[in-house]
Parts: C-alpha cells; structure tokens; sequence
C-alpha cells in the first residue's frame, strides 16, 4: 500500500478548477517529482494534502494518507498528522518563517505541540536539528531572528522545522527557486542527506532538479495531471504533448547549439568600471570594482552571477541610470557620461535595456500603443500621429504581437505577451545596443524559448549587439557568443561560450556549471561544488574575493588580488588558473 | 459605495435647495414658537429652537458650513500634503529625511489644543478655521504621497521612461502623477470626514462657527442643552452630522478596497 | 536598545521646544491685550496689573522668564482665577482627568481588540458584520454627539445613571464618561485589530505554523498576536491625544471638575497663562507617551531596533 493515496483531488475558488481530477500516489520512502510551469496547480494540490488551503477553496476528491483520509478535515484533525507525519518546506523562507520570533523558539514550539519533548530537552533537540541541517555555531543561532540569517541558512532551518519530528512524507515546494545555484545544490544535497526514510513529494519548475533525484515524474499542465511515470521513461519516451513541450523547452548546459563567436570592430567599451553606494550605516559598499569588459558589434556578451555579483549595477551604471564611481563606458568612440538624463539624444537611443520583470517595467496606467509610441514621441516628436502609430505596429508585429494588443493596459497581458511589448518599446528606437537584466527569468519554459527566438531574430536582421545578464547558465549557453563571470563585484573570467562551457578556468566558474542541474536523469547529480554563501558586500574578503569558498586557495590568494590575464582565449582572474585542470 | 454616495448627495442637495423651498429663514426669532416639535402644518420640518428659529433652515445652513469648512480644510491639507508629499519623495535622500523629520515632528504636537490656543488668540476667526484644520490634516496626506512617489520612483517603469529619453517633467506628470491619483482620492475622502469632526468639536466648543451664522457642531451645542425638553434639537442635527460623517467614512473604505484590489491585480 | 531608547528621548526634546515656542508665540501674537474684554481700567490699574504679569516687557524676555519658570514647575498666575497658580489648577484638575482617561484607555484597548479580534477569526460571518457596523457608527460619531445622546437614553429616558456629576457619589458616576471617551476608540481599535489580524492570518509564516499543526490557539498565542498588535500600538499615540481631547468634551457635557474644563473655560474666558500652561502640559504628556510606545514597539519587532 503507497503512503499517500490521492484520488480524483479538484480544488475549485467559485466554478474554476485550479486542480482538476487528479490522482497519484507516494510510496514509502519514495523520492517523486511534481512538475509544470507557473499557474499548472502544483502548490494548490500541495497545500490541499494537508488542508492549507484558504477557506474558500472547495475540495473534492479523496487524500489518503497511511490510511487516514486527509480531505476536508478540519484543522484539530490535521494537526497531530501535520509535521508529525507529513512536513512541508516552503518556497521563500524569507516570508514562510515568522520575522518576529527567534529561529529556536520557532522550532521549540513544534515540540511542545506535539509533545515530542519539553523544557532544557526540547531546546538541546532544536540546537541538534540545528546542527544537522547545517548551521554553524547552531547554539547561538538558536536565538537569531530569522532576518539575521542569509537565505541559505534560512531555508536549512525551514528544512529543520519540517524534518524535526521525523515524518514520513516531506513535501517540499520549489524550496529552491528563491536560492543563488550553488546553495541550491547544498540544499538539494541536504534534503538529500536528511530524509533518510522518509518520503519526499519534489514540487518544481525545474526539470533540472527532479531528472537526477527522483524516482518517479508527475507532471501537471492547467490543473490536470498529464504524465507520471518513471523520471528515466518520461525524460526518454514522454508520452504528453505538453511534457514533449517542457522537455524541448529545457536547456541543459552541457550539450546543444552554442552561436559562433563573432569577430567584429568593439562598439561599447567598459573601461576599469566600479560602482558604488553607501548603505543605512553609512559604509561605503562596492557592488562593482574595477571591471573592464567589451562589446562587439552584431554580438551577445553575457554577464553570469549570483546574486550580489554586481552584474545589474554594472550595466545600469553604463546606461547611466546610477552613477559610476570610477571608471568609465565608451561607445562608438565618445564616453558615455553622466545621468541618462543629460546625455546626448543619440547616445540616450542607441543604448536600450529589457528588465527582468514586464509587469514592473510597463507603466501600469498606459495602453500599449503609448508605452511603444513614448520613446518615438520624445525622439521624433515632429512624427505624425499616423506615421508613429504605423511604426508601433509594424514593431508590435516584429515582435509578434498583431494591431489587438494596442489598446490593452499592461495588466491585460501575460507575461510573456508584457515582455514582447517591452522589447517592442527597447527596438522601436532601432538602438544599436540591447541590454537585457535577467529578461527571461520570470518566464516559463516554452514562453521562454520564444523570446529567445525573438531576441536571436532580431539580432540576425539588424546586427543589434546584446549584453544578456542571466544567473542561468544553460540559457547563456544557447544566446550568447561570449561569456563574463562576475563574484562580489569583480570580474572573474572572460570566454567564448564554447572554450568556457567547454574548459571553464576559473575555480567559481567551474563550480557555477557543475551545481547547474542537468534536465537528464541518466547524468548523476553533482553534489555541492562549493560550501557556504556569497560573502556580504559588507567585508568583502581581502586578496581574492572567491578564496574563502575556494579549494584551490593558498596563501598568495589571501593576500593578493589577482588580475585579469590572458590564458588561451580567455581572460582569467586566478593566481592559480595554469596550475590546475578543472 | 453606491449608497453612501447617494446618501451624500441626497444631504448636499436639500441643503443646497432647502433652505430655498422653505417659507422660513435661518435668522427670524419667534418667540411665539419656541421648541416647537417637528411638524409638517406649519412648515417647521424639524421644529424649532429656543429662539422659535426654524430648525429645518438652520441645520440645511450647518450642513452647508461645516461641508464648505471641511471640503476647504481638505483641499487645503490636499495642496500642501501632495506638494510636500511629492517633493519629498521625488528628491529624496537627505532632503527626504530632512522633511520627513519635520512631519514626525509635527506628528507629536498636540495639534488640536494649538488651534483652540489659536482660536482663543484670534478670536473664532472664520478663515483661520480652515487654516487650522488644513494645517492639521496635511501631515497623513504628506506621509502617503511621500511613500508612495519614493516607491514608485523606485519602479522599473520609471528607470524605462528615463531611458525611452523622458525628461523630470514628463517622468512627473506622466508616469508618476496618474499612479497617485488613486491614492489621493482615497485620502482626500478620508480627510473630510476628519475635518468635518474637527470644526464641528471647536464650534460645539464654542470656538469655531459664531451665532448667527451655524454649523453642525454649533447646533450639536445648543441641542445639548435642551435633551430633557427638546430633543429633536440635538437629535437632528447630531444624526445629520453622523449620517455624513457615516457616508465618508463608508465611501473612502469601498474607494480604498477598489484601489488595494486593483494594486493587487 | 538602550541606544535607540537615547536617541528617541533626544529627538522628543525639539519636538517639546517647538510645541512650547508655538504656543508661546500664538498667545503673545494675539491682538488686543488680555485684558481687553474687560471694562476700561485706570491707566494706572492696567499698568500695575501688566507689570504683575511682565507684560511689560520684550517678548525674548518673557519667554525666557516663562521657561526659566517653566523648568520650576512654575507656569505663572493665572488671569482669571486670580488667587491659584496654573501649576496649582492643572494639580486640582489633573488626578480625575487621569483617573477617567486611564480607564477610557483600558476599556478601549480591552473591548476593541478582543472585538477585533473575534471579528477577523470569524472573518465574513454575522458577528463579524456586526462587530464592524458597531465599529463604523463608532468611529463615525463624535463624542461630543455621543455624549449627550447616552445621557438622553440612560440617565433622563431610563434612569439607570446619574447624568451629572457633583451631588452623585460611587462609581457609577464614572461609568457614562468613561464609556463615552472610549467608544470611539474601541471602534477604531476594533478596525484596525480586525484588518492586522486578518493580514497577519493570511502571511506565508501563519500558513508553516498551520502546517506544523500548531493549532489555533498556539498559533495566534505564539505567531499571530505580537505582529497582529503592533499596528494597534502604533495607534497609542493618536489615541492617547485623542482621548485628551475627548476628555474636553466628556468633562464639558457632564461638568467634571477635571484639566479639559479648565482648559475650556480658560479658552473661553481668555485665561492666556493657564490655556498656555495646559497645552504645554498636554503637549508634554502626549510627546513622552509617543516615546513609551516606540520604545515598547522596538522591543517587539526586532527590525527596527536596528535602523
């Protein structure tokens, strides 16, 4: 008999199914991986198992856990089983621990509920669980508000909280998606480690993660449960349209097309750039130190990093939207100075930027026609109306989007339809540079893959040059000719995107593509390649700002900052590059 | 929404035309009929006061005061609140703090024994009511206005108007005005109701609207003095002066509710 | 912590400073003397009277002779009640006002976040409609309406308590005024325990104690209460000023000798020094209050303490 046994499961807000009829199972001790893009149902039949739904969530259908239906039972019925027999991990620890209760009494009182143990005993039982899941000095960290911690640590102690009274099923919700790579791989690893007996149910959007770690594959598509199987069946032979979709729609960063590097006259040009800012105390923080890169024409140079590497602060110095402490940007032979505000007309056309989120970056107030049409008002404000207005549709169409969309507000568009119309109003200027700030991460998988297509159209029919910012190496894998690596502000390593996916020289790089999950289950998971967390801007670590996580570290890296030098075709920031083979 | 608008409404147009349509005024004493009880034969809607003066006229006049007190007060409060609001939250940084220290300031005053204090030393001024009720109410609008510009400053949408080439006044008026529309108009609801409640505590002081002129507040006084006897006289214009400040009070929360649903979208 | 206690206490004293300049300057601003109202006197009577007073004398030297008495205690005589210092009548006055107010405040704090409280567990039920209707009237209707209304009912119509004050002995006589200076504050406590409640009930943290099974009496008892309070702390200090200035009207309509009729009296006689001294006093009373509950605020949220 499995452990848990869903049958026929809806879950209904008014007549809107958000799941629909869907049945599974988990066996004991099984590792099972639920997958789908945004809006698929995942959380909503997640937090049905075990009633976490809001009130006016209407549930049919039959949840059998060990025997016990869990459907539609009230919470003083749900309570001995929850953490007790079935824990659950949250996706943002952040939000999903209480801010204004020391970590340790969080944990305690999970205890005591449960009358697992009291007193001196139930804080010497946190303190261990502490300790297990990872957390350094885990007795003081016992009386640390959640805020005092970094996200990795945050998401172990969500982990300790659900794993602490033991149970038999786990229910994890992307516990990873809110984390930099490296610490998902820790994560990962942890949860891993952890489970021992118990029984994993893997939510995710990441075919990545599941592909190496699961057993079995549920698939969900608009509240329906399309595919399950075996994850070595389902990767081989899905049966779905949808899941044939997903799957094609995966990157991987260790096979397919890499573009041709392009060799052509440099047309910007960031020379010796730092940027920096003072924070509440008033301490001077770097976000970006002395970083020289350049970009040719007709190109696509991506900047790869985790989060505080400074990739964003970068290029928005360059645009001029923050100051540049030192240092400076040219382009086409004249320096880009000051605010965009006060720069030249020309200079202020040529350089256009495509954010990470579309909802954010479209003035919710304006319709379509008005968010593509501002940028020509300004620039050609003696246009008349109806050659502007062909203009915006002729790049609407580019874009794909038909003459429907112009008088839609930015709310009447999904999100990728929100990001055509961003980069619609980025290219009607016909710009010479393209700068795009994570402009695919909020998207799903094949919503994804066609801005993608998008981007490298345009690219081929207008030699636009592109900066593409991304975290996610298999992406940059597949758009970009070149490839920067940034840490903690510094540049680390420049490459051709083949030489570097192919031979990365430096340490982090190395480690950045290994803990990239692979969407193949037949390509064993590799297990954390660095420990701990990007260090704060704060104190950033004398000599190099990667040898405190690195293997490779001796004492010259303590002390002595390395520059940028040659080595092959690539450009490497490591004492040590020519030593070792990664 | 609906019925506290038309409630409204339904006030300001009898007060508006009321006065008009009956056959008494607001000043006539007739000490024949004093404390007359509502009736209908003799044209007293709502009686009469200790002086035989129509009640129905002079509670259509206190409405009308107090609404004029308060809609002034408001958009008094409005223009200095949003001016300083916005320029707080549009310049930001130490000028921000700076004046943002200045209202926390101004917060912790006691500020409605400042305006008796004033009231006391410049004699129930009419105009200075409105001042003093304005200078009163434009510190919450201040704070939102400031809030809200620095968040919306902050958006993506602002950094995207700046590089499409728009310079501060398009930014301004184009980008960041209309987004605190919204806002505005839920605070400015909210505000009059506070004005309301503010003039007509001075004048059932005794320190704001003087006899024979009226308000609400004023009314509210006298009544207080008649509830054993006459207790229209108070009854009538207190549930007037709770009606309106019911209907506010209803519309600003449906106003809010419609633009925290429509943030959240 | 003690830092941020420091540096709050430095920052009321400007805040003290101004009010007391302001206040200063409006009465010194006034047209007309304060003794205006009364018949002519004498130019020699006026002179002497003025000269008892300092009104002789510069504006820079009165304040400082009003601030060098004020760090005393010493707010000067007051013009209408001319044996008594405005030290001596704000100390007849105060014991009662206080007495009144602290148990306005408790009544509010008691009734309006249990009232809150239930109405957002029970969101969208009967009570809760009805809770919040009440709630609405509350904060709809002033005081000085309310006042004279519950008179009207409970003391002329039914007779279950004394309407005025002197002449009535025991406690009853506390109950009309005390229950009016609280309603408006229970309604506005109730409201805004009600929308934090339900805010904090709906966050991602309640929802991982849900799924700890906590149940939910530990859940509101450990995770919800303290966040779900703060907002209704932060309204402390409005609603300290605000049951000062209900307590003017409360002690106007039923003829408690307290601070707020002294204060009314004082602004309609024109009594300068002694409306001057109270708002100072008030003043004082409010911004030192406003202290204790940014202090006690720090102290439950561990964010801000850092700032």
């Amino acid at each position: 008999m499995s452990l848990l046994a869903v049958s026929n499961l809806s879950v209904r807000y008014g007549d809107d199914a958000v799941v629909d009829g869907v049945s599974f199972s988990v066996g004991r001790g099984e590792c099972v991986g639920l997958v789908g893009e945004s809006g698929a149902g995942k959380t909503q039949a997640a937090l049905s198992l075990l009633g976490l739904l809001p009130k006016n969530a209407n549930i049919t259908g039959n949840i059998v856990f060990d025997g016990i239906e869990l459907a539609n039972k009230s919470n003083k019925q749900l309570d001995p089983i929850r953490a007790m027999r079935v824990g659950m991990v949250f996706q943002d620890p952040m939000l999903a621990l209480n801010p204004y209760l020391r970590v340790g009494k969080q944990l305690r009182q999970i205890l005591l509920q449960h009358e697992m143990a009291t007193g001196d005993d139930a804080d010497r039982r946190v303190v261990e669980m502490l300790e297990r899941v990872g957390l350094p000095d885990a007795g003081r960290q016992f009386r640390a508000y959640p805020h005092e911690l970094s996200g990795g640590m945050r998401q172990r102690v969500m982990i300790a909280s659900a794993l602490i009274c033991e149970p038999d099923l786990l229910i994890a919700d992307e516990p990873t998606t809110a984390l930099d790579v490296t610490v998902q791989a820790q994560i990962l690893d942890l949860l891993e480690a952890l489970r021992d007996e118990t029984a994993l149910l893997l939510i995710t959007h990441d075919l990545g993660i599941v592909a190496g770690r699961c057993e079995r594959l549920l698939v969900f598509n608009a509240g329906k449960l399309v595919e399950s199987g075996a994850t070595t069946s389902v990767f081989a032979a899905p049966e779905s349209a949808h899941t044939k979709k997903l799957l094609a729609a995966a990157l991987r960063v260790d096979r397919g097309e890499i573009p041709r590097p392009v060799s052509a006259k440099t047309v910007l040009a960031v020379e010796s750039a730092s940027v920096s800012y003072r924070d509440n105390s008033r301490q001077q923080l770097y976000a970006v130190r002395d970083v020289s890169l350049s970009l040719r024409e007709a190109e696509t140079l991506a900047i790869v990093g985790e989060s505080g590497s400074g990739k964003s602060s970068l290029v928005r110095a360059v645009l001029g939207l923050i100051p540049m402490g030192a240092g400076r940007a040219v382009y086409a032979g004249e320096p880009l100075e000051g605010s965009v505000q006060s720069r030249a007309a020309s200079q202020r056309r040529d350089l256009q930027l495509v954010f990470q989120n579309p909802a954010g970056a479209l003035n919710p107030q304006m319709r379509v026609a008005t968010l593509v049409g501002e940028p020509l008002l300004i620039h050609k404000p003696g246009l008349s109306a109806e050659r502007r207005n062909e203009r915006i549709v002729k790049i609407l169409e580019k874009v794909g989007l038909d003459e429907s969309y112009l008088r839609r507000f930015p709310h009447q568009l999904s999100g990728g339809q929100a990001q055509r119309v961003a980069i619609a109003r980025a290219l009607i200027l016909q710009p010479k540079i393209l700068i795009c700030d994570e402009a695919v991460a909020a998207l799903d998988g094949s919503v994804r893959e066609q801005v993608l297509a998008l981007l490298r159209k345009v690219q081929s029919e207008s030699g636009l040059s592109t900066i593409f910012i991304s975290h996610d190496l298999a992406v940059v894998r597949s758009i970009s000719h070149r490839v920067a690596v940034m840490y903690l502000g510094r540049l680390i390593e420049v490459a051709d995107t083949a030489s570097l996916f192919s031979t990365p020289r430096h340490p982090y790089t190395k480690a950045l593509l290994d803990a990239s999950p692979i969407p193949d289950p037949l390509i064993a998971p590799v297990t954390a390649p660095l420990v701990g967390e990007v260090p704060s801007l704060v104190s950033p670590p004398s000599g190099c700002v990667f040898h405190p996580r690195c293997r490779f570290a001796e004492e010259a890296c303590r002390s002595d900052r390395p520059q940028p030098r040659a080595l092959g075709s690539a450009l490497v920031a490591c004492h040590k590059a020519n030593e070792f083979t990664l | 929404m609906k019925k506290s608008g038309g409630l409204l409404i339904v006030i300001l147009v009898l007060a508006i035309v009321g006065p008009w349509l009956s056959p008494h005024d607001y000043l006539s004493t007739n000490f024949d009929s004093i404390f007359k009880s509502p009736n209908l034969s003799d044209g007293h809607l709502f009686g009469t006061d200790d002086l035989g003066r129509d009640l129905f006229v002079r509670s259509m006049l206190g409405v009308r005061v107090t609404l004029l007190v308060a809609i002034v007060a408001s958009l008094v409060s409005l223009i200095i609140g949003v001016t300083y609001g916005a320029v707080a939250g549009l310049i930001g940084g130490r000028v921000d703090a700076v004046m943002m220290r200045f209202v926390d300031t101004l917060y912790a005053l006691p500020f409605i024994f400042l305006v008796i204090l004033l009231m006391v030393a410049f004699e129930r001024n009419f105009l200075l009511i409105f001042v003093a009720i304005g200078a009163i109410n434009w510190l919450d609008m201040a704070r939102i206005v400031r809030g809200q510009t620095l968040s919306l400053r902050e958006r993506d949408f602002v950094d995207a108007a700046r590089l499409a080439g728009a310079g501060t006044a398009r930014i301004i008026f184009r980008h960041i005005a209309p987004n605190l529309l919204g806002i505005v108009a839920v605070y400015l609801t909210l505000t009059i109701p506070q004005a309301i409640l503010v003039e007509s505590f001075l004048s059932f002081l005794g320190l704001g609207i003087q006899e024979p002129q009226t308000s609400l507040g004023a009314l509210v006084s006298v009544g207080v003095n008649q509830i054993e006897g006459a207790s229209w006289v108070l009854l009538i214009p207190a549930a007037l002066l709770a009606l309106m400040l019911m209907s506010f009070n209803f519309l600003g929360d449906a106003l809010r509710d419609f633009f925290d649903a429509r943030q959240a979208s | 912590m003690l830092r941020y206690a420091l540096l709050r206490l430095l920052g009321a004293i400007p805040t003290l400073l101004l009010v007391i300049v302001l206040a200063f300057l409006m009465v010194h601003a006034a047209p007309g003397g304060p003794f205006d109202a009364e018949r002519v006197l004498p130019s020699d009577v006026a002179a002497n009277i003025e000269a008892a007073y300092h009104i002789d004398e510069s504006l820079a030297r009165q304040f400082m002779r009003y601030m060098s008495g004020l760090a005393r205690g010493d707010m000067g005589p007051s013009y209408r009640y001319r044996d008594y210092t405005v030290a001596e009548l704000i100390g007849s006055g105060l014991p009662l006002s206080l007495q009144i107010g602290t148990l306005a405040m408790a009544l509010a704090l008691l009734v309006g976040v249990s009232a809150g409280s239930v109405a957002a567990l029970k969101q969208n039920s009967m009570l809760d409609r009805i809770v919040m209707s009440f709630a609405m009237t509350g904060i709809s209707i002033p005081v000085f309406v309310v006042a004279p209304v519950l008179v009207l009912l409970l003391a002329v119509k039914m007779h279950v308590l004394p309407a005025g004050w002197s002449g009535t002995a025991g406690a009853a006589k506390f109950v009309l005024p005390v229950v009016t200076l609280a309603l408006p504050q229970i309604a506005y406590i109730a409201r805004l325990t009600r929308a934090s409640m339900i805010d904090v009930l709906g966050s991602d943290f309640i929802r991982t104690a849900r799924a700890q099974g906590l149940g939910t009496r530990t859940l509101i008892r450990v995770h919800a209460l303290k966040p779900a309070m703060l907002p209704v702390l932060s309204y402390m200090g409005p609603a300290i000023a605000a049951i000062l200035t209900g307590s003017v009207v409360v002690e106007e309509v039923f003829s408690i000798p307290g601070l707020g009729q002294f204060f009314v009296r004082g602004a309609l006689n024109r009594d300068y020094t002694l409306v001057l001294g109270i708002v100072i006093f008030y003043a004082t009373l409010i911004i030192s209050l406003n202290l204790v509950v940014d202090i006690l605020y720090a102290t439950i949220d561990p964010r801000v303490r850092r700032r």
